[in-house]
């Protein structure tokens, strides 16, 4: 007898009654709650599918920091007290609605059309990675064998940031953005701190190394770094700091301008845009993946912190 | 020697199944906030350290077994601190009214 086929059903019925439960929340911090626990369902499902990288990627970022930004957004559209007055109107839901329902049809199509068996590179993917000297495909597919899409996603989340601080007034530029969290930070969450951050640094590096041979990566691994960083900043211990400080400005590009310069380099000393020397690669992606996780870390707490509300001192 | 240690281990995590059902119970039965936490935090704790005591017979290696341990202690230090949190908020909110 096996029980599997039963508990994964139940696990589809679950991540299905939950995000039903997430559109018909009437209020936006309990359909927050509802998409947190969607995301660390469907991180079970990604673990299911024998996919452990993407579940630790929707747990870290999907759950994780999306739930912190929408429950920041959310505190500060009841403290602006415009989350009523913008509700969308029953045409703009409609249409919503029948888009999301193209898409969910769309992709259902393609999963049952999918021949029999269905087409995929992992062979192909296995074959390369002794040339790149890691261990974990995925890795090896994100750093090595599409680099270029991986540099530009970095690039994207840079675009990000600067989407936040263009909505910043001129007054403020270049000042801190406002303080995370209460005025009086909360005993337990300073213990919370001292506890757990240490160790979380630890598991963010440790998730970043395992990556080129196990599951884990730079993304997850800064992700655990960024969220170390968040809680340090809700519970007052360290204030955001300034939008025009040097070092933030430099952490935030360091990852893509490393990618971008050792991808060049590429051109002159292996011949190709984004080649890695033959038998330098391991240490080349770890280098690169070294600074990805630098502005990981500090781009998705910049994103939260939202832009800058402190005139900049002189 | 290994029938013991299976049998040690389906009691284990029986026990600890157990709990996390009891507490899944009080979170939907008990009437107020509060008591709701209760339920929840002691399910966590027990029930968690339970599943982890039953799994740790079964590990490959030191490391693994240190690791489960780990998990544990990480969600106790976790559970714990947020119960405090929402309890302090819940607390301060029947202040205000």
């Amino acid at each position: 007898m096996n029980l599997l086929p039963v508990l994964d059903l139940g696990l589809a019925i679950l991540v299905l009654a939950v995000a039903g439960w997430t559109i018909a929340a009437r209020e936006a911090f309990g359909a927050v709650v509802g998409y947190v626990a969607y995301g660390l369902l469907l991180s079970i499902v990604w673990v299911r599918l024998y996919a452990p990288d993407v579940a630790l990627t929707e747990a870290a970022i999907g759950s994780g920091v999306t739930g912190v930004l929408l429950v920041t957004s959310g505190a500060r559209l009841r403290r602006a007290g415009g989350v009523e007055a913008a509700a969308p109107g029953l045409s703009q839901r409609v249409l919503a609605a029948a888009l999301a329902v193209l898409v969910a049809a769309a992709l259902a199509a393609v999963v049952l059309m999918l021949p029999e068996p269905p087409p995929t590179l992992a062979p192909e993917a296995r074959e390369g990675l002794a040339a790149t000297g890691l261990g974990n495909p995925v890795t090896a597919v994100l750093i090595a064998y599409r680099s270029f899409d991986t540099m530009l996603e970095k690039v994207v989340l840079l675009l990000a940031v600067v989407g936040v601080w263009s909505v910043a007034s001129d007054r403020f530029w270049g000042g801190a953005p406002a303080p995370l969290g209460r005025a009086r930070p909360q005993g337990a969450l300073i213990f919370l701190d001292q506890a757990l951050v240490p160790l979380g640094i630890l598991v963010g590096i440790h998730i970043f190394w395992v990556g080129a041979d196990e599951p884990g990566g730079a993304f997850q691994g800064g992700a655990i770094l960024a969220a170390m960083w968040m809680i340090v900043m809700i519970a007052r211990l360290t204030g955001p700091p300034r939008v025009g400080a040097r070092w933030l400005r430099l952490a935030l590009i360091a990852g893509p301008a490393v990618f971008l310069a050792v991808g060049l380099a590429g051109l002159g000393i292996a011949g190709n845009f984004f080649a890695y020397p033959a038998g330098f690669a391991k240490p080349i992606i770890l280098f690169i993946e070294a600074f990805m996780v630098l502005t990981i870390a500090v781009t998705l707490p910049m994103l939260v912190a939202g832009p800058p509300r402190r005139s900049p001192e002189p | 020697m290994s029938v013991a240690l299976d049998l040690f281990s389906l009691v284990a995590i029986g026990l600890g199944a157990f709990f996390f059902f009891a507490g899944a119970v009080g979170l939907l039965r008990f009437p107020d906030s509060l008591t709701r936490l209760h339920a929840l935090t002691k399910a966590d704790n027990l029930g968690l350290g339970l599943v982890v005591l039953g799994l740790l017979p079964r590990v490959e290696s030191l490391l693994d077994a240190l690791r489960l341990i780990a998990i544990w202690a990480l969600i106790q230090v976790s559970g714990a601190s947020t119960a405090q949190l929402i309890g302090r908020a819940l607390s301060r909110r029947g202040a205000a009214e």
